[in-house]
């Protein structure tokens, strides 16, 4: 038995993860073993090219961006023999991935400038991160009410109506205030400074993660209950319960620039996919795929349903959908 | 925290209370002075916050940034830096052993759950890491634990789970055999001193109380992303409660035998090892097994840096709002806990016999170990060379009919129940959360620290008032203090509906057989099950808000309560029972003059260990609407500007914790001296 060491990120040796399959081969392990005989472990030797080495894709902690990486992971490991390791891991240790190269791919970013001015060089950063482009997907953030209030209240949808309503949404979390829901701490906000420069008669609370938000809203909508809250397109939830946003100032540009001083909507994200340096740089032909990887929000919702709600295994899915537009795929690999 | 458990110091003042003979009048206020000190501070509490409510209460906003977060950011930073540069000693010697790590889990997933190119299967698949499980088993505890070993690992693979289940025993098992290689040298170097316990202690508390989301990030630099972290992390977590127990195990071995032997001339190594370990060797194992289980306990955590294992199912679940998906996983765990437990304790159980009997078998035990060996050489041959032996068959499949039925219950909960239950989570957090915590967090600072300095002295005496003045000065330097009350706050009204729980239900458990055998697999489960499966159907019913933070807490800290005050209860001597019924008590009067009195100190302890329990609950808490403190914790672990604040976070619940342990447990010290059983 030969044991391979995990790729590591330290100093003292190279970025180990391609000079493993590298390794293998010079070692002629890659040796294809015969014989015959039914049911045989020894006959059913795994099939594959290695020309593809090992891919190192980080799975943040949102289902949207599960679908993106295994959609990209199943073409990487079906068409161009990649190993495909996923990772599951937040955004900030994703991106200390890419120096210690443990990391290769991050599929869907959201911006993130204080993981840019620290990672990516024209942004002052160490260089270990390099943009690869858009994915396609339009990341909309907002505060949306559940489907019934805009039915019930429909000038409710217009912000500058929120104080009229603010004492339906009072809690026990906000005293005399409207309560404005917000999600996971790691979630791009300003809804604290939003609240104070807007004069809204609201109080943030952190409902603290993606689950405690998609509980409170199924909730809200299903006994009626009035509630207001962060939330974010894409995202499979919408297709359960579909929310509708409430439109604050529209934003212009630069109108975000002081966080402090920010009283204008959230702009439309451009999400795109960060690589490590070292990937980027590489021969490898997962660097096409994955500069090429470009699909619809549709697209994503329907592979993340799959997942989320018809509680399929992410590959199944990923398969499912690869299968249904292999056109696309074909694009993402003419090169 | 287990300091409380086993290192009781001599209680001290014990003759302090002792009622003076004088009249009866003064003697009644003897008594009570404490109770009516306790009134009187809260009296003038109350007047300081209507009169000055709102003023200096040190509130910060939620992206503030002081220089005490900066400096504690930069210091994160500087960690990062090194280990980027690899020019520091300490780091790259962390980096050798993460390598280390790595590679032999790297080797044992291959054997055990990974395929290795170009074998398409690992080298042993399902029956033979069952049969060498059974082995093991065998071998160490005996048939009995054969027959629980073996279904508990074939229920892994017909709940859907079985790589995820052997990853995770890779982990916990690399966890235990570091903690206890390091855990029992330190725990003997305890035992001998002093001064080394002394030292030790402190940084055990603060093991044991740090959040592990403060250290997730630093593990995950210093150790890369990878099973070492995750190993590591766990280290952390696990080793603390095999280091106590073993230094307590060796401290209690009786002075005579130690000075008999002693008069042979024997050397200290010889005594240790001849007398000491061996004679400890019960105990020892009992460390052991509380480090395994700790250890399992981190299995959910250590998924956020992708540590192989159940916990990752679990947190998929959460992610993508399948209550049956977590739940599942989160059962996998429960019959891991349950089965590594009883296990251990069949083997210390066994040992000590095996120690007792000096037997080496007789030859039906050789016959028995013949077979089960061969068996194994069998098994582990089919297992290699035949894919039916070696991936576990999908047929049959318990996990999918108990994930839909999973679901259709959150579904039930969502639609039946909902409407129902926000009466209950308005009114308790309207008449007793919220003023409690009106009254800690906005009454200005100095009032609520020196009402909270002057309960400190009044139920822990002069070392619990010195622990609370350091304790509270470095919160107020940190510069949470705000947070802090609310968290405390939040903790303290948690810890009351524990005890009141306890009570009742460990009451009912110590006088009767049946309710104990029908509760305790409840708070098996309640002990063990990640709280993340059981936090969703809470927050289903009542909401992202404190309440269902409290309730969380609830949940995971009645079990050892409960327990605690059943065993207590239990243990009043049938004798003094006997008594009271010849007397002609009534089962309410046995109860209270009774039982519960006799059971003071495990009221007691389950007290202090609510505290704890419920302290640890706080990050998870933030997540489901509680903010404050376990918020701002997992603020640090997922946005890189706020890495400071999560440390000073995360240093503020292990400072409320010390202070709690510190009050509660000197506290309880003197109301046992003070109480009529001890004092007889």
């Amino acid at each position: 038995m030969f044991h391979i060491p995990f790729p590591r990120g330290n100093s003292m040796e190279p970025k180990r993860p391609r000079t493993v399959a590298a390794a293998l081969a010079g070692l002629g392990l890659a040796v294809t073993l015969s014989g015959c005989g039914g049911g045989s472990i020894e006959n059913a030797t795994a099939e594959g090219d290695t020309k593809c080495d090992d891919l190192d894709v980080a799975i943040n902690p949102w289902v949207g961006y599960e679908a993106d990486a295994h959609v990209l992971g199943h073409v990487a490991e079906t068409r161009l023999g990649c190993t495909v390791n996923y990772k599951d891991l937040d955004e900030q240790v994703s991106w200390k991935g890419f120096g210690s190269g443990e990391v290769d791919v991050v599929v869907e970013n959201w911006g993130h400038p204080e993981l840019q001015k620290k990672y990516m060089a024209d942004q002052g950063g160490d260089g270990s991160a390099v943009d690869f482009g858009s994915t396609g997907n339009e990341g909309v953030i907002g505060w949306y009410v559940p489907p019934w209030m805009a039915e019930k209240y429909p000038d409710i949808t217009d912000g500058k109506n929120l104080n009229k309503y603010a004492s339906l949404f009072k809690t026990t979390e906000s005293g005399d205030k409207g309560t404005l829901y917000d999600g996971d701490p790691g979630f791009v906000t300003n809804d604290e400074a939003l609240v104070s420069n807007l004069k809204l008669d609201y109080k943030v609370v952190y409902a603290g993660s993606e689950t405690a938000l998609i509980e409170a809203f199924r909730d809200a909508e299903k006994n009626k209950k009035p509630m207001l809250g962060y939330f974010y397109e894409p995202q499979w939830f919408l297709s359960e319960v579909e929310l509708v946003k409430v439109d604050l100032p529209e934003y212009t540009d630069g109108c975000d620039a002081d966080p402090a001083k920010v009283a204008c909507d959230y702009p439309v994200y451009d999400l795109n996919k960060v690589v490590s340096k070292d990937f980027a740089d590489s021969k490898s032909p997962a660097v096409g795929l994955v500069k090429n990887f470009t699909w619809t929000n549709e697209d994503q919702n329907l592979v993340a349903k799959y997942i989320a709600e018809d509680q399929m295994d992410p590959d199944d899915a990923a398969k499912k959908w690869v299968d249904d537009n292999a056109d696309k795929v074909d694009a993402w690999l003419k090169d | 925290m287990s300091t409380s458990t086993l290192e009781r110091p001599a209680p001290d003042g014990g003759t302090r209370d002792q009622e003076p003979a004088g009249s009866p009048a003064l003697a009644t206020l003897r008594r009570h002075w404490r109770a009516a000190s306790l009134l009187g501070v809260l009296l003038v509490w109350v007047v300081a916050w209507a009169l000055f409510k709102d003023q200096y209460t040190l509130v910060i906003g939620g992206s503030a940034r002081t220089p005490v977060f900066d400096w504690l950011g930069d210091r994160s930073a500087w960690v990062e830096q090194a280990a980027a540069s690899g020019s520091n000693v300490f780091i790259n010697l962390a980096g050798a052993v993460a390598d280390l790590v790595d590679s032999v889990f790297a080797w044992l997933q291959g054997i055990f759950t990974v395929a290795q190119f170009p074998r398409p299967l690992p080298q042993i698949g399902w029956l033979g890491t069952i049969a060498v499980a059974a082995l093991v088993a065998y071998v160490a505890a005996g048939w009995r634990t054969v027959a629980l070993v073996v279904p508990c690992f074939l229920a892994f693979g017909v709940l859907g789970y079985w790589n995820d289940a052997i990853d995770l025993l890779i982990v916990t098992f690399f966890a235990v055999v570091v903690s206890c290689l390091v855990g029992i040298a330190i725990g003997v170097l305890m035992a001998h001193s002093r001064r080394v316990s002394a030292l030790v202690t402190p940084v055990l508390d603060v093991m044991q109380t740090m959040p592990p989301f403060v250290y997730l990030l630093p593990m995950s630099i210093l150790f890369g992303i990878g099973p070492a972290a995750a190993v590591m992390m766990t280290l952390i977590y696990a080793a603390p409660p095999v280091i106590r127990i073993t230094a307590h195990g060796i401290r209690s071995v009786s002075g005579p035998v130690i000075e008999a032997t002693d008069s042979l001339g024997q050397t200290g190594f010889q005594r240790l090892w001849n007398v000491e370990l061996p004679m400890a060797k019960r105990t020892i194992i009992a460390g052991i097994n509380q480090t395994m289980m700790a250890a399992l306990s981190m299995a959910t955590i250590a998924a956020y840096i992708d540590s192989p294992g159940l916990g990752q199912p679990v947190l998929d679940g959460l992610k993508r709002g399948q209550l049956g998906t977590s739940f599942v996983a989160g059962i996998a765990i429960v019959i891991m806990a349950v089965m590594l437990d009883r296990s251990m304790t069949a083997a210390g159980f066994r040992a000590e016999l095996a120690a007792r009997a000096g037997e080496r078998g007789g030859p039906f035990r050789r016959i028995g170990l013949a077979v089960a060996g061969i068996g194994t050489l069998v098994a582990l041959y089919l297992s290699h060379n035949y894919i039916w032996a070696n991936e576990f068959p999908s047929q049959p499949d318990l996990g999918t009919p108990l994930r839909n039925a999973v679901d259709r219950f959150g579904e039930w909960l969502r639609t039946d129940l909902s409407h129902l239950t926000d009466g209950i989570q308005r009114g308790f957090t309207d008449y007793a959360l919220n003023p409690i915590q009106s009254l800690f967090a906005d009454s200005p600072w100095f009032v609520t620290a020196a009402a909270i300095l002057a309960i400190a002295a009044v139920v822990g005496g002069r070392r619990a008032a010195v622990a609370t003045v350091l304790c509270l000065g470095m919160i107020l330097g940190l510069g949470l203090w705000n947070h802090a009350m609310e968290t405390l706050t939040a903790c303290l009204v948690a810890t009351v509906v524990v005890v009141l729980l306890a009570v009742v239900l460990g009451v009912l458990m110590g006088r009767s057989n049946r309710v104990d055998v029908g509760l305790r697999p409840l708070l098996d489960m309640g002990q063990t099950l990640p709280p993340f499966v059981y936090l969703v159907p809470i927050l289903i019913l009542f909401g992202p808000n404190r309440f269902t933070a409290m309730l969380a807490g609830v949940v995971y800290a009645a079990p050892v309560a409960i327990k605690l005050v059943a065993d207590g209860v239990r243990a009043v001597s049938p004798n003094t029972i006997e008594a009271a019924e010849m007397a002609g008590s009534s089962a309410w009067q046995m109860i209270t003059k009774v039982q519960l009195p006799m059971a003071r100190s495990s009221v007691l302890l389950a007290t202090n260990q609510g505290l704890l329990y419920v302290l640890s609950m706080v990050v998870i808490g933030g997540m489901a609407g509680a903010g404050a403190l376990g918020f701002d914790v997992v603020t640090g672990f997922r946005q890189s500007s706020a890495v400071g604040r999560g440390l000073a976070a995360g240093i503020t619940i292990v400072l409320i914790g010390i202070m709690l342990d510190r009050i509660t447990t000197y506290g309880a010290q003197r109301a046992s001296a003070a109480s009529p059983d001890s004092r007889a």
